[in-house]
C-alpha cells in the first residue's frame, strides 16, 4: 500500500516538527531535523516513483475528522506525479538548509515549520475528500505563513506576511466555494462521490472560475499574484524555494485535480479563458521580473512567468480534450506536468543561488553585488545552470518543457473552433516573447550579480558557500542537466498521469540510445534530441576553446581597463540592474507598468548631481486592489455610525428587519 | 375537538392581541402596568384551556407560573417600583398614537397572511394560535420600539414573552422543560432589569431612555 507509506513519511515529518517545537535550544537540531527530513522526504520520493510505475491506485480511509466521512487519501498516478515534485523539492531543500540553516538567526522560529510545510503539502497532493484536502491546504497557507514572518524585524516581511495571510484565506474561500458546488446538495465530500455525479453547465463554469481563482491565487497568476513576490522572498531562502518551486505546484495540482478529475467534461471556451490568463500571466510576470534589482523578488516574479507557462499548456489540454483531440490533449498535458517538475528543480536551485548569495554577503539587491564569480565560483556554475534552465536554452530541462508547450501550439490548427484556432498561437506568440525576455532577465539577473566588479564591500569579501548547500545546488544543476537531455525517460514516466487526465498519453519514447530523439507526436513531426545538442555544444566548445588556445598569445598583458575616456573607473559606472534593463524597460514598461523617467539636470555652473528619477506603477494595485481596498475603507466609514445608535434605535433596526423579512416571505409566491 | 373548544381557544388568544393593541394605547403607566396583568391574565386562561383540551397537565403548570409571576407579583412589583421612581404620574411622549394603532393592524394582518400561508396543512388549532402569538410578539416589539420609558420597554418585553409562550403551549409536544426554563429566564431577565433600572435612576436621575443617550455622548 503505497498510500500508506506516503501516510507514514506524513507522520514522520509531523513527529519531527514535534520534535523540533521541543528540541531547538540544542545545537544538533539543526542538522537533525534537516537530515531528518532529507531522509523522509526521500522516503516518500520512492513511493510516489513506485507508484507511478505500477500505475494503479491505492486508497485509505482514516477515522478522522467528520465522523460521517472519515479521510479519505488516495495515490493515482496525478497524485504520484506531484508526490514527486514536493518530494524531490522536500529533499534539496533539506539537504541545502543543512549548511544554510546553520546561519540562521532564529532556528527555533523555522526549525519547526519546515517539517509541517512538508507534511502539509504531501496531504494535500493525497487527500481524497474536500474535507481533508481543504484542511492540509489551510495548514500548507498556515505553516507557509509561519515561515514567511519568521524573520518578523522588519516591517517589509510583516506586510508581506499580513498580504499573503489575507490572500492565502481569500484562495481558501473560494476553493471552498467550489467544494461545496462539487459536493451538491446531498454534501458528498468524497472525491469518488463528486466524480460520479456530474454537474450542468452553468455549475461546471462558476466551479472552474472559483477554482481558477482560488487554486490561481496560491499557484500566483496575474493579477493574484501581488502576495507571492513579496512573500516569498522574505521566507528564509530554503523555504522560498519551497514556496515558489514546490508549493505553487500544489496550487497547480489543485487546479488540475478540480477542472480535469472532478468537473468533468469542459466547454472549450471555459479552456480559452485558462489559455488567456496563462498567457498574460507569464508575460506580465517576466515584465515585472525585468523591472526588479531585488534578487530574490526577480525570482519571485518569474514564478508568475511560469505558472503562466504551465497554465497555457493546462488551457490548452483542456482545449483539444473538449474536442476529443485526445493524442494532442496528452501532449499539452505532459508539457504542462513535465515544466511543472521542471520549474521546481530549477527555481528550487536559483532561490538556494540567492540564498547562499545573501548568506554571503548579506545583500539581495543586485546593484551592491557583482564580481561574485571570483569569490563564490561553484555558486555562480551552479546560479548559471539554473539560469540557463528558466531561460529555456537547450540542452536544458526548461527547454524541454517549453518546447513540448510549443508543439502543443502548433498543433492548435486541428481545432474546429476559430476562437481556439486563433487564441492559441496568439498565446504561442506570448511565451515565445516572454522566453525571449526571462533570457533578457537573467541575462541581467547573472551578469549583474556575478560578472563585472564588486560593488560593496560585502560583495568583495564574499566567501564560497558551504559544502552541504553546494551539494544541493550541484545537485539539482545536474537534475536540470539530466532531465533536459534525456526528457523521454520523464515524460514515459508522465504518461500513467497524462492516461488519467487525458485519457490518451504521448507516444512512448524508445530509450534505444541515448540519442534517440523525443518525438511528441509522431515521426513525421518536429523531433528533439538534448543529447546530440549537448554533444555538439561540448564539441563546439571544446573546438573554440582548443582553436584559442592554439591561436591566442600565452603572455598575460594587463592594462586599464577601456572606460569611456574616464580614469579611476569606479565599480559605480558598471551596468546596473536598472540600466540593463532600460531599453526593455521603455518598450514595455511606458505601456504596462506607465514607467516614467525624469532627469534633472544641474545648472550649467552648479557642480550638484544629476538625478534620474524613474517611477513605475503596479497595475495589479492600481485597478484591483487600491479600489478594492478604498470602497472597503468607504463602506466601513458609513457603516460606522451604526456603531453609535440609541438603544430604542437599534431595536427599530431590528424589528424593521424582521418585518422586512416576514413581508418578503408572505410576498415569495 | 369540538367547535366550542376551538371558539374558546380562539376567544382566549384574540383576547390576547386585544390586550396588546390595548398596551399599544396606554400612554401613562400604571393602567400599561395593569393591561399587561390582563394580558398575562388571559395568557394562563388560554393555556389552561390548552392543557384541558390537549390533555396535557403539565401545562397547567405553565398556566400557574404565568398567573403567579406575570398576572400578579410582576405587576405588583412594577407599580411598586413607579412609585418609588416617582414616576407613576407621568405622561410618556409616545410616538402618535393614531400611526401606531394602524402599524398595529398591518402587522397583525401581516402574521395572519403570513401563517396562514406557511402552516398550510397542519392542525388548525395551531394554525390560528401561532398566527395570533405572531401578532402578539411583533405588537410586543413595537411597543418597545415606539416607547422612551425604560419600564414602558420592559412591559413591551414582557409582552413579547407572552406571544412566545402562547405560540410554544399552541403546538402540541412542546417539552415542559422549554417552557419552564423560559419562564424563569424571563423572571431573572425582570430581576436583573429591576435592579438596573434603579442603578439607572440613582445615576441619572431619570429612566427616560432619551435623557440616557445625552449622556452617552453620542448623536441623538
Amino acid at each position: 500500500m503505497i498510500v500508506v507509506g506516503v501516510l507514514s513519511c506524513v507522520a514522520a515529518l509531523t513527529a519531527l516538527a514535534c520534535l523540533a517545537v521541543s528540541a531547538n535550544q540544542k545545537r544538533q537540531a539543526n542538522t537533525l531535523i534537516y537530515g531528518a527530513s532529507a531522509a523522509i522526504c526521500g522516503v516518500g520520493l520512492a513511493c510516489a516513483l513506485a507508484a507511478l510505475y505500477s500505475g494503479a491506485a491505492s486508497t485509505v480511509i482514516l477515522p478522522l475528522g467528520l465522523p460521517w466521512l472519515g479521510m479519505h487519501f488516495r495515490v493515482d498516478a496525478l497524485a504520484a506525479a506531484f508526490l514527486c515534485v514536493v518530494n524531490v523539492g522536500g529533499v534539496a531543500a533539506s539537504v541545502f538548509a543543512l549548511g544554510y540553516g546553520r546561519h540562521e538567526a532564529a532556528p527555533q522560529r523555522v526549525l519547526p515549520f519546515f517539517p509541517a510545510f512538508l507534511a502539509a503539502m504531501n496531504l494535500v497532493v493525497i487527500a481524497d475528500d474536500a474535507f481533508t484536502f481543504l484542511l492540509s491546504w489551510e495548514l500548507m497557507s498556515l505553516m507557509s505563513w509561519a515561515l514567511v514572518i519568521s524573520h518578523d524585524r522588519t516591517a517589509e516581511n510583516m506586510r508581506a506576511g499580513l498580504i499573503y495571510i489575507v490572500m492565502a484565506s481569500f484562495g481558501t474561500l473560494a476553493l471552498l466555494l467550489a467544494f461545496g458546488i462539487l459536493a451538491g446538495p446531498d454534501g458528498l465530500y468524497a472525491f469518488s462521490s463528486m466524480r460520479a455525479h456530474g454537474l450542468n453547465s452553468n455549475y461546471t463554469m462558476i466551479v472552474m472560475l472559483l477554482t481558477l481563482i482560488g487554486a490561481g491565487s496560491k499557484a500566483g497568476i496575474f493579477p493574484l499574484h501581488t502576495w507571492l513576490p513579496l512573500a516569498h522572498p522574505a521566507a528564509p531562502s530554503h523555504a522560498s524555494a519551497l514556496m515558489s518551486g514546490v508549493m505553487t505546484k500544489v496550487a497547480v495540482y489543485a487546479f488540475i485535480r478540480i477542472v480535469f478529475d472532478l468537473l468533468g467534461p469542459i466547454d472549450w471556451r471555459l479552456a480559452m479563458i485558462v489559455i488567456g490568463v496563462g498567457a498574460v500571466t507569464a508575460l506580465m510576470g517576466v515584465l515585472y521580473a525585468l523591472m526588479q534589482h531585488d534578487l530574490k523578488r526577480l525570482l519571485a516574479y518569474h514564478t508568475v512567468e511560469n505558472i503562466g507557462i504551465i497554465f497555457v499548456g493546462l488551457g490548452l489540454a483542456l482545449a483539444f480534450r473538449a474536442n476529443g483531440l485526445a493524442a494532442a490533449a496528452a501532449l499539452a498535458a505532459t508539457a504542462a506536468l513535465f515544466h511543472v517538475f521542471n520549474h521546481s528543480l530549477f527555481k528550487s536551485l536559483l532561490f538556494f543561488g540567492a540564498g547562499a548569495v545573501q548568506t554571503a554577503t548579506g545583500e539581495r539587491d543586485m546593484d551592491h553585488l557583482g564580481g561574485l564569480i571570483h569569490t563564490m565560483p561553484r555558486t555562480a556554475i551552479a546560479f548559471l545552470v539554473g539560469a540557463a534552465a528558466i531561460s529555456a536554452l537547450p540542452p536544458l530541462n526548461g527547454f524541454a518543457s517549453e518546447w513540448l508547450t510549443f508543439q502543443a501550439v502548433f498543433l492548435s490548427s486541428t481545432f474546429p473552433q476559430w476562437g481556439l484556432r486563433l487564441l492559441a498561437p496568439a498565446a504561442g506568440a506570448l511565451l515565445a516573447l516572454s522566453a525571449a525576455l526571462a533570457a533578457a532577465c537573467f541575462v541581467k539577473a547573472f551578469g549583474i550579480s556575478f560578472l563585472g566588479r564588486a560593488r560593496s564591500n560585502a560583495a568583495q569579501n564574499a566567501k564560497e558557500t558551504d559544502k552541504a548547500s553546494l551539494t544541493a545546488m550541484l545537485g539539482l544543476a545536474a537534475a536540470c542537466g539530466f532531465a533536459g537531455i534525456f526528457p523521454g525517460l520523464f515524460t514515459n514516466l508522465l504518461a500513467p498521469a497524462t492516461q488519467f487526465l487525458t485519457t490518451s498519453r504521448m507516444p512512448v519514447q524508445a530509450m534505444a540510445a541515448p540519442w534517440t530523439p523525443l518525438l511528441p507526436v509522431a515521426a513525421s513531426h518536429n523531433s528533439y534530441s538534448g543529447f546530440v545538442i549537448a554533444t555538439c555544444l561540448v564539441i563546439a566548445t571544446a573546438l573554440t576553446a582548443s582553436v584559442v588556445r592554439a591561436f591566442a598569445n600565452n603572455a598575460t598583458r594587463r592594462s586599464a581597463a577601456w572606460d569611456c575616456g574616464y580614469p579611476e573607473a569606479s565599480p559605480t559606472t558598471q551596468y546596473t540592474a536598472g540600466s540593463f534593463a532600460q531599453p526593455i524597460r521603455r518598450v514595455f514598461a511606458t505601456i504596462a507598468f506607465r514607467a516614467r523617467e525624469q532627469v534633472t539636470m544641474p545648472a550649467p555652473t552648479d557642480t550638484g548631481a544629476a538625478q534620474f528619477l524613474l517611477t513605475l506603477r503596479d497595475p495589479a494595485w492600481d485597478f484591483l486592489y487600491t479600489p478594492i481596498g478604498r470602497s472597503v475603507d468607504f463602506l466601513a466609514d458609513h457603516f460606522n455610525r451604526f456603531q453609535f445608535l440609541t438603544i430604542r434605535r437599534y431595536l427599530g433596526l431590528v424589528f424593521l428587519t424582521l418585518v422586512f423579512l416576514l413581508t418578503v416571505l408572505v410576498l415569495w409566491a | 375537538m369540538t367547535v366550542f373548544a376551538l371558539d374558546m381557544s380562539h376567544f382566549l388568544a384574540g383576547g390576547l392581541v386585544l390586550l396588546s393593541f390595548t398596551l399599544l394605547y396606554q400612554d401613562r403607566l400604571p393602567p400599561l402596568i395593569n393591561a399587561y396583568a390582563i394580558q398575562s391574565l388571559f395568557l394562563s386562561l388560554s393555556v389552561a384551556w390548552q392543557a384541558q383540551i390537549q390533555h396535557a397537565p403539565h401545562l397547567l403548570v405553565t398556566a400557574g407560573i404565568a398567573l403567579c409571576f406575570k398576572a400578579i407579583v410582576i405587576p405588583l412589583v412594577l407599580h411598586r417600583l413607579i412609585r418609588n421612581l416617582r414616576i407613576h404620574r407621568t405622561v410618556e411622549t409616545v410616538v402618535d398614537i393614531g400611526p401606531t394603532m394602524i402599524a398595529g393592524m398591518a402587522l397583525v394582518g401581516l402574521s395572519m397572511a403570513l401563517m396562514m400561508r406557511a402552516t398550510s396543512g397542519i392542525d388548525v388549532l395551531a394554525r390560528e394560535d401561532l398566527a395570533f402569538a405572531l401578532s402578539v410578539i411583533l405588537l410586543g416589539l413595537l411597543i418597545m420600539v415606539t416607547r422612551r420609558n425604560a419600564v414602558s420597554q420592559v412591559i413591551g418585553f414582557m409582552s413579547v414573552e407572552n406571544g412566545l409562550i402562547l405560540a410554544a403551549t399552541g403546538a402540541k409536544g412542546m417539552p415542559f422543560v422549554v417552557e419552564t426554563s423560559v419562564a424563569f429566564s424571563i423572571l431573572i431577565a425582570f430581576i436583573v432589569i429591576g435592579i438596573f433600572l434603579f442603578r439607572i435612576r440613582e445615576r441619572f436621575d431619570t429612566v427616560d431612555v432619551a435623557i440616557l443617550d445625552r449622556f452617552r455622548g453620542e448623536r441623538l
